[in-house]
């Protein structure tokens, strides 16, 4: 308020940041964005002619394709699985009694905290041929044959679901947290049930929650690197592998550019409608 | 010459003009209210006072000297918030003491005043305590003894007792104004109580979307309001659409009222304000004839509407120890032709 | 009305179970006695937990680690808390358009960041230099740094900074006496999860870090892909057990599951 004659003020303050951001941000995504549009020659490197070519071919090759394709539906599998299992498990979190509920809560959003190098890591000791699951297949008699997860969907799958889900459950969790504990009660007093006040009072207004819980889940495992490249290594490649492949084994540069900013629009667009969508969806139910 | 005026002052937010051309003079040692309902511009004027916001316009002068551009800083005025705003990281000492340190007092001169203040505010035994643990009552005070303890030449009060519980607030209503009389402080007070003002103030000023209604001592306020928006807004009244048909006649729904309207034409449009304790009901044959349909106890007296020929009435009657009347009973209303006041226009 | 049924529970017990089979696993093989990756069915063994001493890369890429988190986090504090008063204070032209650049890392997958970091760095000369890895994760964590301290400058109410303002005190000392000390919670969280994310980011670093300037989770990925030990399960261990320490101490002194919520 008696700010309001000095109109440079939030200029100043913001400029550390913008500038910053503006040199080391701003110069090389536009960098990237133009190293994109070279061709690349695998004699003579980045030529300087201007071409949609890498374009072209990432989105015309069948292989391009086929990576694309299994990282969306990566992305989709692990959403609807975090849904699926995160959402009920912030609600039982929400349930506990306090003792127990910060004790699993530092358990379930623990993990969040260790590398995903290491909570691979763990997965790939299960999946791998001489792998628990192998021994407890073996043991079951279910054949003799080691089983391996390794460098299959499934596996990537269980382990993306592992590595993401604790951010479904935070979020939920945060939205849990607001609900006022009265309104269920009223329902109850309404002569509502349990299962009732679960479907029509408390899980519409986790809503929220779980819409942004899905967002950040989905955008996350679409661009996911670590987890794929070790469980599904090169043979079972999604963008980001992909892309790093691109750039420090093939060394082409300008389409591993052209993958990354695909990558990068594919993720803004699908974050920004999903928005769009959420919003419209809740200026009904608010208005 | 006056020791605080305000001259013209003037805010607009945008288009939006939320104080409107306010002109003021307040005495030294005055109290005077700034009342009205909510969104009229009160906490804004304040604040132009308090140099928490500029006016667009307009001046603010204390003590013949012109501050509207001297930054809140260096206006030395006592300030206490609606929202108390203390600081929670502090003490309620370290809050008293802030102000001091401000202006260089040293340390154990400024712990010893601080202190004093706290126990001019009954808080001596809470000088460790910090604002969480206090209750609304006790941050209420610490806000008032750090705004007092640098002495400012004038105090400002927005809403300071709104957030407390009724008992409390009138408590807190004969203290606030005990210590103001006791130091002679100049002070202005925000409130849209209009009891807080009627019980403290020298002069209340009502305001109204921006614009200064009327500015009077609390009794000719009361008895005298200059307008129906005043006599409504300040204690309860009936209003009452009438037509002056005589001399010292206004018909209301074909009864004649006398009362008078040396003030309208004959054949104006007026507005009757009459207030609720202003009547006599009783169930002796004179006066209008009423039927109760509602009766409400009040403790110290009886509220009632009624049903009459000049439309629906409030009603209040001095508690006197037997039973009131009841819901569905007749009974008849007087009134002394003095209790009626007359405004031109259809206002209500 | 709000207990919860033995199914509730069943599944609350089967979902901790997954969520903590893959770092037991981990534990569990770190104790190995074998020259593999296997459980330590023939009795524990502290062998792998000596190699780490013999390993001294890990060491230096976990100091490595620590300082460069320290360093990123503290910077994007120093630069986030100024562009959060400008932006939980003031209405002025620009203001939307500064806070989603600022916030704009958050909508960009670490490999974009990535390639871009390199091919920019290479061009400019500063690749591999700590300096340059520095910048890459300054700007990586300061979206969190800055909704921190958003969120608690928003929440503020500017009424406090006015009372010491009318009672005397100048703009600088209302920052530092006042401002400061009511926003510092958020300050602080921003700082931790700053520092968390910093530590923890293999994806974006792969593509900057050097051998000189290796982090730890870029060291450990390079181990894991060129040969497979139980050191790299003794390393996990170990970075398992600071960490859980990291989250008591934390938790005790500032709630975990508000930094939680700065994450998603
Ligand atoms: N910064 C601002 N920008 C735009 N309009 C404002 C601003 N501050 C106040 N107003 C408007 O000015 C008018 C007067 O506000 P003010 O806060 O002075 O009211 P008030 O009389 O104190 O009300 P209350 O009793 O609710 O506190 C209101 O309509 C308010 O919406
Ligand atoms: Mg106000």
């Amino acid at each position: 308020m008696s700010t309001e004659k000095t109109p440079n003020t939030p200029y100043l303050l913001t400029a550390p940041g913008v500038l910053f951001f503006a040199a080391l941000l701003g110069a090389p995504m536009i960098m990237t964005l133009l190293l994109s549009l070279h061709s690349y020659d695998f004699n003579l490197g980045v030529q300087s002619d201007w071409t949609f070519g890498n374009y072209a071919e990432v989105i015309g090759d069948p292989y391009f394709q086929k990576i694309f394709g299994r990282t969306f539906g990566l992305a989709l599998w692990v959403t609807v699985i975090c849904v699926a299992i995160g959402v009920p498990e912030a609600y039982v979190l929400s349930r506990l009694n306090p003792r127990w509920r910060s004790i699993f809560l530092l358990i379930v959003l623990g993990p969040l905290l260790i590398s995903v190098v290491v909570r691979t890591l763990g997965w790939a000791l299960f999946f791998g041929g001489s792998g628990i699951l192998s021994m407890v297949s073996q043991a079951l008699g279910f054949g003799d044959e080691p089983v391996s997860l390794m460098f299959t969907f499934t596996g990537m799958t269980i382990a993306l679901v592992h590595v993401l889900v604790p951010f479904m459950v935070i979020s939920v969790w945060a939205s849990l947290q607001k609900i006022d504990p009265q309104s269920e009660d009223a329902a109850y007093s309404l002569g509502a049930s349990k299962m009732t006040v679960l479907r029509r009072i408390t899980l519409p207004q986790a809503m929220p929650g779980i819409l942004s819980g899905s967002i950040i889940v989905f955008a996350l495992t679409a661009s996911a690197f670590a987890t794929p490249a070790i469980i599904g290594g090169r043979r079972l490649k999604v963008v980001a592998t992909a892309a790093y492949d691109e750039y420090l084994s093939t060394l082409n540069w300008p389409l591993g550019a052209a993958i990354a900013v695909l990558l990068l629009i594919a993720n803004i667009a699908i974050i920004v409608s999903y928005n769009k969508l959420v919003e419209r969806r809740f200026a009904k139910v608010f208005e | 010459m006056s020791f605080l005026k305000f001259d013209s002052l003037r805010k607009e937010f945008g288009d939006f003009v939320a104080v409107h051309d306010m002109s003021l003079s307040v005495e030294r040692g005055e109290f005077i209210s700034l009342l009205g309902p909510s969104g009229c511009g009160k906490t804004t004027t304040l604040q132009m006072v308090a140099g928490l916001l500029s006016p667009t316009s307009g001046k603010v002068i204390l003590d013949g000297k012109d501050i509207t551009n001297t930054p809140p800083n260096k206006r030395g005025l006592g300030i206490v918030f609606q929202s108390y705003a203390l600081f929670p990281h502090m003490s309620a000492l370290d809050n008293v003491a802030f102000g001091l340190e401000m202006r260089g007092v040293g340390k154990a001169e400024r712990l010893e005043r601080a202190h004093n203040a706290l126990n001019q505010v009954k808080l001596g035994q809470f000088v460790d305590r910090f604002p969480k643990d206090m209750s609304g009552g006790q941050r209420q005070r610490v806000a008032l003894a750090r705004a007092l303890v640098i002495e400012p030449p004038v105090l400002l009060l927005d809403e300071p007792l709104s957030n407390l519980d009724a008992k409390l607030r009138e408590d807190m209503r004969i203290e606030l104004r005990l210590l103001q009389q006791d130091l002679g402080v100049t002070t202005i007070l925000v409130t849209h109580d209009q009891e807080e003002a009627l019980s403290m103030s020298d002069r209340i000023v009502v305001m109204q979307q921006g614009d200064v209604s009327q500015v009077a001592a609390p009794l000719d306020l009361y008895e005298r309001p200059l307008n129906s928006f005043v006599s409504d807004f300040v204690g309860k009244t009936n209003i009452l659409q009438g037509k002056v048909t005589d001399k010292n006649v206004v018909s209301v729904n074909q009864i004649a009222v006398s009362v008078n309207t040396e003030a309208h034409v004959v054949g104006a449009d007026v507005a009757l304000s009459i207030r609720p304790e202003k009547f006599t009901m009783s169930s002796d044959n004179a006066g209008l004839p009423v039927r109760v349909k509602a009766s409400i106890f009040m403790g110290a007296s009886w509220l009632y509407s009624v049903e009459s020929d000049m439309g629906e009435l409030l009603v209040t009657q001095p508690n006197t120890g037997s039973a009131g009347f009841a819901r569905g009973d007749s009974a008849y209303l007087a009134w002394e032709e003095g209790a009626l006041t007359v405004f031109g226009g259809v206002q209500a | 009305m709000r207990t919860l049924g033995p199914i509730a529970l069943i599944f609350h017990a089967i979902f901790v179970a997954f969520i903590m089979a893959p770092l037991l696993m981990v534990i569990a093989v770190s104790f190995t006695d074998k020259g593999y990756l296997s459980l330590p069915t023939d009795g524990l063994s502290l062998r792998w937990f000596k190699a780490i001493l013999d390993n001294p890369d890990f060491i230096e890429a976990f100091g490595m680690s620590v300082w460069l988190a320290l360093f990123s986090a503290t910077v994007a504090v120093i630069i986030s808390v100024p562009a959060a008063l400008a932006l939980a204070r003031h209405k002025f032209p620009g203001r939307e358009l500064i806070s989603a650049f600022l916030l704009s890392p958050l909508m960009i997958p670490h490999l974009v960041l990535g390639v871009a970091f390199l091919q920019f760095y290479s061009r400019i000369g500063l690749g591999g230099s700590f300096y340059g890895l520095a910048a890459a994760h300054i700007i990586l964590v300061t979206p969190y740094a800055l909704r921190l301290a958003l969120a608690s400058a928003t929440g503020m109410s500017t009424d406090a900074e006015h009372a010491a303002m009318t009672l005397g005190a100048s703009k600088f000392t209302v920052f530092r006496r006042i401002t400061v000390p009511l926003i510092l919670p958020g300050i602080a969280g921003g700082w931790i999860l700053s520092f968390i994310t910093s530590f923890d980011e293999l994806t974006m670093s792969v593509f900057v870090a050097s051998p000189s300037t290796q982090t730890l989770p870029v060291k450990m990925y390079n181990h894991i892909t060129q040969t497979i030990d139980p050191l790299i399960a003794s390393v996990s261990t170990v970075l398992i057990v600071l960490t859980f320490l990291l989250m008591l101490i934390l938790d005790r002194f500032y709630g975990l599951d508000k930094i939680f919520i700065g994450k998603g």
